[in-house]
């Protein structure tokens, strides 16, 4: 899954005089405001953070209330869905003319009727509606399928994903997954190709570091986006 | 006529086309995107049979269910800005004025716009909390049955939507928190618009979203409590002289054990009538304490009283604690605490004297302390062991902040001892019964160093108030706990321009949050946890009069007696007349005329009917053969 990064942060958290004696859960409580809220500076929203010892001395801005700024550096995971990213998420309703998605569990997302390629027919098996697709009876998108799709606008405000399954590389994950593996049995190049993909995947931008102490996701990230990639290459 | 005309036109062409489900989504989808491009005959007629609200006749409503379906399969069409009239009218409908499968159906199309963009989120939930109160014309229907199940109905339906686009957008429960902070009637709303806007605050508490917002519903109810508890002011509830003693102006006495029930019940409502007739607030801050106390009940039945109470812990001390002499709101807390005491009650107490003991205002520290003692006195539930702890607490504090004085009194600069110490006289009124009927409580109670801080140079017997110093020592000379200088004792009243130094202009010296709650229905939940001043009295009036026999080893057993014969006297509080309680009486009718203090409670017995129930009452007060004092 793409759209989430860690990021080195310098910050200056703003203390209120009445707060001097606990600095620490200041600066946490300042921190926690932050949370799932989409911050233009770090261009995404902030899903967890780690501080880093703060410094000891901190400047106090002149004022009726003589706020102490206290620097520090923190450790930030991000989520910034951009357009053309890759997403994954839960299903938790489904329509003929639309199927919404949760996001990590706390983004909504939806993928309207015009989004969802031909190839997935609209049933009703069983008293459930599901999605099946016409070439692999196999593949098919239910209530509670985890479902990768890609994102075409993000709406900031209240985090709402609105994405597409008309790439081929869409749809649910466990089948895209399985499927891939029996290919790869077959395709020979594929595990150097792997490799290779493996070393291109660290992250080449300064800001933007991952760190083993985040393995959650950074981890997955790597493995599917690789193997993702193989299939966007066949 | 226009929109009639629409309506009809698309009610024809619906009659004669058989069209499917699937079919009349995508009619409505071209009549969306061919709005964008200029044609909008389609999309006003949409929009006409949304406005059509009025005594529908079965096709009509037929019409717009199948209009709100296909909406629903067609909301990716809808575009916040070029549909604005369609919105507007979607969003202007109100669940109260439709039958049932009209709810469904709208809901429906609810769920799905908030589902589909970010933007109509907040319309929707916006929508669905100006449900929660019916719309004006509704009103009187209201009383009626089918208004109620029209109630039942609308609000099944708000709030299983609001779930379900919880589920589908996981953020909007904090959306929600602000909408329904925002909407909140303010106090000057009519009691019924409140008080149903509030049950389904406390509705939302209790449902699976309350784990997400439970807290801020909870916490904004006690706010507008507090609104309304300002709207009364002191003055409404007791035009009082500060010389009056606080032991005397206990209003239940109005609905006390014996008399002439009727009597008793005029009399109350007289009082009450008095206090709260001009008052519309007071009406609804009953009943809206009442719709709390009864949710608290529930959560306490479901097990989640805790996680509540932290929450109700927290505003207490934000804004009940800080408001100036709250009157009625902290008794919330008081009954939160009376469900659970073991927890609740001891944690509140907890939490109150570390607020005394550790807060950076003296005002806050003040109201702690006397919120405190006035909790320990009055809570039925609240052992006698949680008193005693607390008491040496208290005693330690005063103790360790006298120690190293040595100044005379000055009630302004030591308010907060003073405060302490009054505290401390004031539980003592109330409980020190109960504290030596424990003999390791009562040893307890011996090794409190409580004469030192009275014989201190900051000479808080002169300080405090008055009433209860002199009730004190009344109680501390029978039970001959403490030696304590005579001479105070004897000097009668004691000076009180002292305590209104020590207590400021906001009289904090004369602040005791738990005493008995004046609102009438309310009064049922407390009532039963709550320990009245007669209650006490009754129990030692009498030793007073044993005193020259008894030793006070048969004064403790004595007293053991008496506590458990106070209970049973409470439980027949709404019981008939018996010897013993008639017994009360008597002796509360000639304390109160010893005092010789004018105060309310003794204008309005003389007022109303007193004739005959002084007489009543001093009969068997001179055939008695009694030993106490007056008598002799």
């Amino acid at each position: 899954m793409e759209g989430l990064k860690v990021a080195d942060t310098d910050l200056v958290v703003y203390v209120h005089p009445s707060k001097a004696k606990r600095i620490k859960d200041a600066i946490l409580r300042e921190l926690g405001s932050m949370l799932f809220k989409f911050n233009e500076t770090f261009d995404g929203v902030v899903l967890a953070y780690e501080p880093r010892e703060p410094s000891n001395l901190a400047k106090i801005l002149p004022g009726i209330h003589p706020y102490l700024g206290v620097k520090l550096k923190a450790k930030l995971l991000l989520f910034h869905p951009k357009p053309n990213m890759l997403i994954e998420g839960e299903v938790v309703k489904l329509s003929q003319q639309s199927i919404h998605v949760v996001v990590l569990g706390f983004s909504s997302a939806v993928i309207t009727e015009e989004d969802i390629r031909e190839e997935f027919k609209y049933k009703i098996k069983h008293g459930k509606e599901v999605f099946v697709s016409s070439f692999h009876k196999r593949h098919r998108i239910e209530v509670g399928t985890i479902v990768r799709f890609l994102v075409k606008s993000f709406d900031e405000e209240i985090l709402h994903i609105s994405g597409t399954l008309v790439p081929a590389h869409t749809g649910c994950v466990r089948w895209l997954e399985r499927n891939s593996e029996e290919r790869s049995n077959f395709d020979s190049g594929v595990k150097k190709r792997m490799a290779t993909e493996e070393t291109r995947d660290i992250p080449y931008d300064e800001n933007v570091m991952v760190d083993e102490s985040v393995p959650l996701y950074a981890a997955n990230n790597r493995t599917k986006k690789s193997k993702r990639r193989k299939n966007g290459d066949e | 006529m226009g929109v009639q005309l629409a309506a009809d036109s698309n009610l024809a062409e619906l009659g004669n086309v058989n069209l499917s489900d699937s079919e009349l989504v995508y009619h409505v989808r071209s009549a969306l995107k061919a709005a964008l491009e200029g044609d909008t005959d389609g999309y006003h007629q949409l929009v006409g049979v949304m406005h059509h609200n009025e005594r529908l006749l079965p096709e009509e409503v037929a019409l717009l269910v199948t209009c709100l379906k296909s909406l629903s399969g067609a909301v990716s069409c809808i575009n916040a800005i070029h549909h604005g009239s369609l919105l507007a009218a979607i969003f202007g409908m109100s669940l109260w004025n439709y039958s049932s499968d009209v709810m469904d159906a709208l809901v429906e199309l609810l769920t799905s716009l908030a589902g589909s963009n970010g933007q109509f989120v907040d319309l929707c939930l916006d929508m669905l909390v100006s449900n929660f109160t019916p719309p004006f014309t509704f009103m009187e229907a209201l009383k009626k049955p089918f208004g109620l199940r029209r109630k039942d109905q609308v609000l099944d339906h708000v709030h299983s939507t609001l779930k379900n686009i919880a589920d589908l957008v996981p953020l909007s429960p904090l959306r929600l928190e602000k909408i329904i902070k925002d909407r909140m009637p303010n106090i000057y709303t009519k009691e019924p618009l409140i008080v149903m806007y509030v049950e389904n605050m406390l509705r939302l508490e209790s449902s699976a979203i309350g784990e997400l917002v439970g807290s801020t519903m909870l916490v904004a109810i006690i706010d507008r409590l507090i609104d309304l508890d300002v709207e009364i002011h002191w003055d409404d509830i007791l035009r009082d002289d500060f010389g009056k003693g606080i032991f005397e102006m206990e209003l239940e006495d109005l609905e006390g054990p014996a008399g002439d029930p009727l009597q008793d019940v005029d009399e109350r409502q007289i009082w009450l009538e008095q206090l709260f007739g001009e008052n519309l607030v007071a009406p609804k801050l009953d009943s809206l304490m009442v719709l709390t106390f009864e949710h608290l009940k529930s959560s306490h039945e479901s097990g989640r009283l805790h996680q509540a109470f932290e929450t109700l812990l927290q505003s207490f001390q934000k804004t009940v604690l800080t408001a100036y002499k709250s009157k009625f709101a902290q008794f919330v807390i008081f009954y939160a605490c009376s469900l659970d005491p073991d927890y609740c009650g001891t944690r509140f107490a907890d939490t109150l004297i570390n607020i005394f003991e550790n807060s950076n205002y003296p005002e806050w520290r003040m109201s702690a302390v006397a919120y405190l003692a006035s909790y320990l006195s009055r809570a039925k539930f609240v052992s006698a062991s949680l008193v005693a702890d607390m008491l040496e607490r208290l005693v330690n504090w005063c103790y360790t902040y006298s120690k190293n004085l040595n100044e005379d009194l000055n009630p302004k600069a030591h308010k907060v001892y003073y405060a302490g110490c009054q505290a401390v006289m004031y539980v003592l009124c109330f409980r020190m019964r109960a504290i030596v009927a424990v003999p390791r409580l009562r040893s307890k109670l011996f090794l409190m160093q409580i004469a030192d801080i009275l014989r201190h140079k900051l000479n808080p017997l002169k300080v405090c108030l008055p009433s209860i110093v002199e009730e004190f020592l009344r109680l501390a000379r029978s039970a001959r706990l403490f030696s304590l200088p005579d001479n105070l004792a004897a000097n009668g009243m004691l000076e009180s321009d002292f305590s209104v130094a020590f207590g400021g202009p906001e009289r904090l010296d004369m602040f005791f949050p738990f005493d008995p709650c004046l609102l009438k229905k309310s009064d049922r939940f407390i009532r039963p946890n709550f320990v009245y001043w007669s209650m006490v009295r009754s129990t030692y009036e009498n030793d007073d009069d044993d005193e020259d026999e008894g030793s006070s080893d048969e004064d403790v057993a004595e007293f053991s007696g008496r506590v458990n014969r106070m209970e049973i006297y409470d439980d027949d509080t709404y019981g008939g007349i018996d010897d013993e309680a008639s017994d009360h009486d008597l002796d509360k009718f000639d304390y109160s005329l010893d005092k010789m203090s004018i105060t309310p409670k003794n204008l309005s017995t003389r007022l109303y009917g007193s004739d005959l129930r002084g007489a009543y009452l001093q009969m068997p007060s001179r055939i008695r053969p009694s030993t106490s004092p007056e008598s002799l």
